[in-house]
């Protein structure tokens, strides 16, 4: 699922307004493989109609206010790179200045390899405005869909104060194939997915997403300063 | 020769850190200093052979691994085993010990030396357990106000199914946590493989330093080749085309110093090798261990923010 087509799924219509809609990757480390990076970039920048792999903005769920973090995995499989470090980043400190809570949803395979070193310090990142958020005593409520692996995994997205998880989501820090080589382990039919996670206790509910908007909607309830 | 775009970026580095005014005072001379230090020595880019090297020489199986530099820096060390819930990891090493007749707290990957040990060591790969282990530790630092070291050696962690289960990605991420909210002074070193989110598990330190040969990659020169370039033989282009190496790090400001080895590589000389890292390392707690608490935290934090190029 898109990153609009998500919003739109759980906000009130016509209520979400987008911030730093104009961030764009530069090219850091002037990466080359079989292609150009920047050529990656343009190419997934008019197939998605998006700028990067993260959209962030305020919104109404039920006429409370919260700020999202939305990733997109049509955008280069949903790397973080600088953009989207930098997006999550902003969108923390939104949602601090406008003592909301802060939403993400996450669908990524990880760091962006075009970024070099430069893609894992998104990790520390996001996880210092987590931190600055919840010293400003906002919640993060985290909804990993499918897939969350590699660095969006080990940073935000396990540490919002809520984790929900989609039905069938993979959730694994390594992917199949990687601790396939390096184990020559016997991999479970179910290996990283969201059932089990929910089973070994690293995610609180599994949610289907026609009831994902009115589950944000209680959380934000319970959430709610009391008058 | 006019200088290069690396020489000329490193200077404005520098240039911006003497505007800092927040930093202000002695302390920041001592980081000046160190920056200015390694502008002279830093005149070129390493070329793409040189990139190479320093993998090989980062992987060395003679390099000096945690142990060997705490037998060599630490006086008193008192090894802290096991995370209080499940498991002791090998592969990650924890404890307390006097460095300069100070009690600090120090965490790292621990490789192995032969087969057994290489086995017992999981090749210095950490199971959530590790990290769960070096948290507890970090964490006692701080309510004895002990400043925190860690040495990072991993190819990354360990991508195993139990590991998986265990919750591999929440406790890098907790582990990270963990680090952010410190009030005592921090200070990391990449001593040899800093190999992704395995490493930055225990690197989101103050002052973070790279051995002169160490490499900090979001993952392996092979790895990505494989998936890049659909070809493991293609690893020296992803090593060069990464910029893994420390002269490159710092230019990025991903680094903030790069402690020098012995001619050749610190394999050919434990004791020279623990040597300047131990000066480093004592460099950087003396400019961290008169600020304040949360003056640090707040600076790590608006540090590791800051990192990153968009437009």
């Amino acid at each position: 699922m898109g990153a609009r087509a998500r919003i739109a799924s759980i906000v009130d219509p016509g209520s979400f307004v987008e911030e730093s809609a104009d961030l764009h990757s530069e090219d850091p480390l002037h990466f080359f493989d079989l292609r150009p990076y920047v050529e990656r970039l343009a190419e997934a920048e008019m197939s998605t109609g998006l700028a990067d792999a993260m959209v962030i903005g305020q919104a109404t769920i039920e006429g409370r206010g919260c700020e999202l973090a939305v990733m997109d995995f049509s955008f280069m499989g949903g790397s973080m790179g600088s953009v989207v470090g930098e997006k999550f980043s902003r969108a923390c400190d939104s949602a601090v200045e406008r003592g909301v809570p802060l939403i993400s949803v996450t669908s990524s395979g990880g760091a962006r390899m075009q970024e070099g070193i430069l893609a894992l310090m998104q990790v520390p990142k996001t996880v210092c405005a987590v931190e600055d958020l919840r010293d400003a005593g906002q919640s993060m409520i985290s909804v990993m869909a499918h897939p969350t692996t590699g660095g969006v995994l080990a940073s935000f997205a396990t540490l919002g104060d809520v984790l929900l998880a989609e039905p069938g989501a993979l959730m694994s820090f390594a992917g199949r194939r990687v601790v396939e080589s390096i184990t020559r382990e016997k991999l479970p039919e179910d290996f990283g997915r969201a059932e089990q996670n929910l089973r070994f206790g690293h995610v609180d509910a599994i949610v289907p997403r026609p009831e994902l908007r009115a589950t944000l909607s209680q959380l934000l309830r319970l959430f709610d300063a009391p008058e | 020769m006019p200088p290069s775009e690396h020489e000329l970026r490193l200077r404005e580095r520098l240039g911006r850190l003497r505007n800092m005014p927040l930093l202000g005072g002695a302390k920041l001379s001592g980081e000046l200093d160190r920056l200015q230090r390694q502008l002279e020595r830093i005149g070129q880019p390493p070329t793409d052979e040189e990139i190479w090297r320093s993998v090989e020489l980062a992987r060395h199986e003679e390099r000096p691994y945690t142990l060997d530099y705490v037998a060599r820096l630490l006086d008193d060390w008192f090894e802290l085993h096991g995370d209080r819930s499940r498991a002791d990891d090998g592969a990650m090493i924890a404890g307390l010990g006097k460095l300069d007749g100070r009690t600090v707290a120090l965490v790292g990957q621990q490789k192995g030396r032969d087969t057994h040990e290489r086995a017992a060591r999981q090749f210095g790969m950490p199971n959530p357990e590790g990290y769960r282990k070096a948290i507890r530790v970090m964490e006692l630092a701080d309510k004895h106000r002990f400043p925190v070291i860690s040495l990072v050696d991993t190819p990354g962690a360990y991508p195993g199914v139990s590991a998986e289960q265990h919750g591999q990605g929440g406790a890098i991420a907790a582990s990270q946590a963990a680090m952010s909210r410190l009030t005592v002074p921090t200070v990391a070193c990449v001593i040899g493989e800093g190999g992704s989110g395995g490493a930055i598990a225990i690197a989101l330190a103050d002052r973070v330093l790279m051995m002169e040969h160490a490499i900090y990659s979001v993952i392996s020169p092979e790895g990505c080749a494989l998936i890049l370039w659909r070809d493991a033989g293609e690893k020296r282009k992803a090593a060069a085309a990464f910029k893994l190496d420390a002269p490159h790090c710092l230019e990025l400001g991903v680094i903030d110093g790069i402690v020098r080895e012995p001619e050749g590589g610190a394999q050919t000389d434990h004791d020279a090798a623990a040597r300047l890292l131990g000066e480093s390392l004592r460099d950087a707690l003396d400019d961290l261990v008169d600020v304040p608490g949360e003056e640090l935290r707040h600076r790590r934090r608006a540090k590791f923010r800051s990192l990153g190029v968009f437009a």
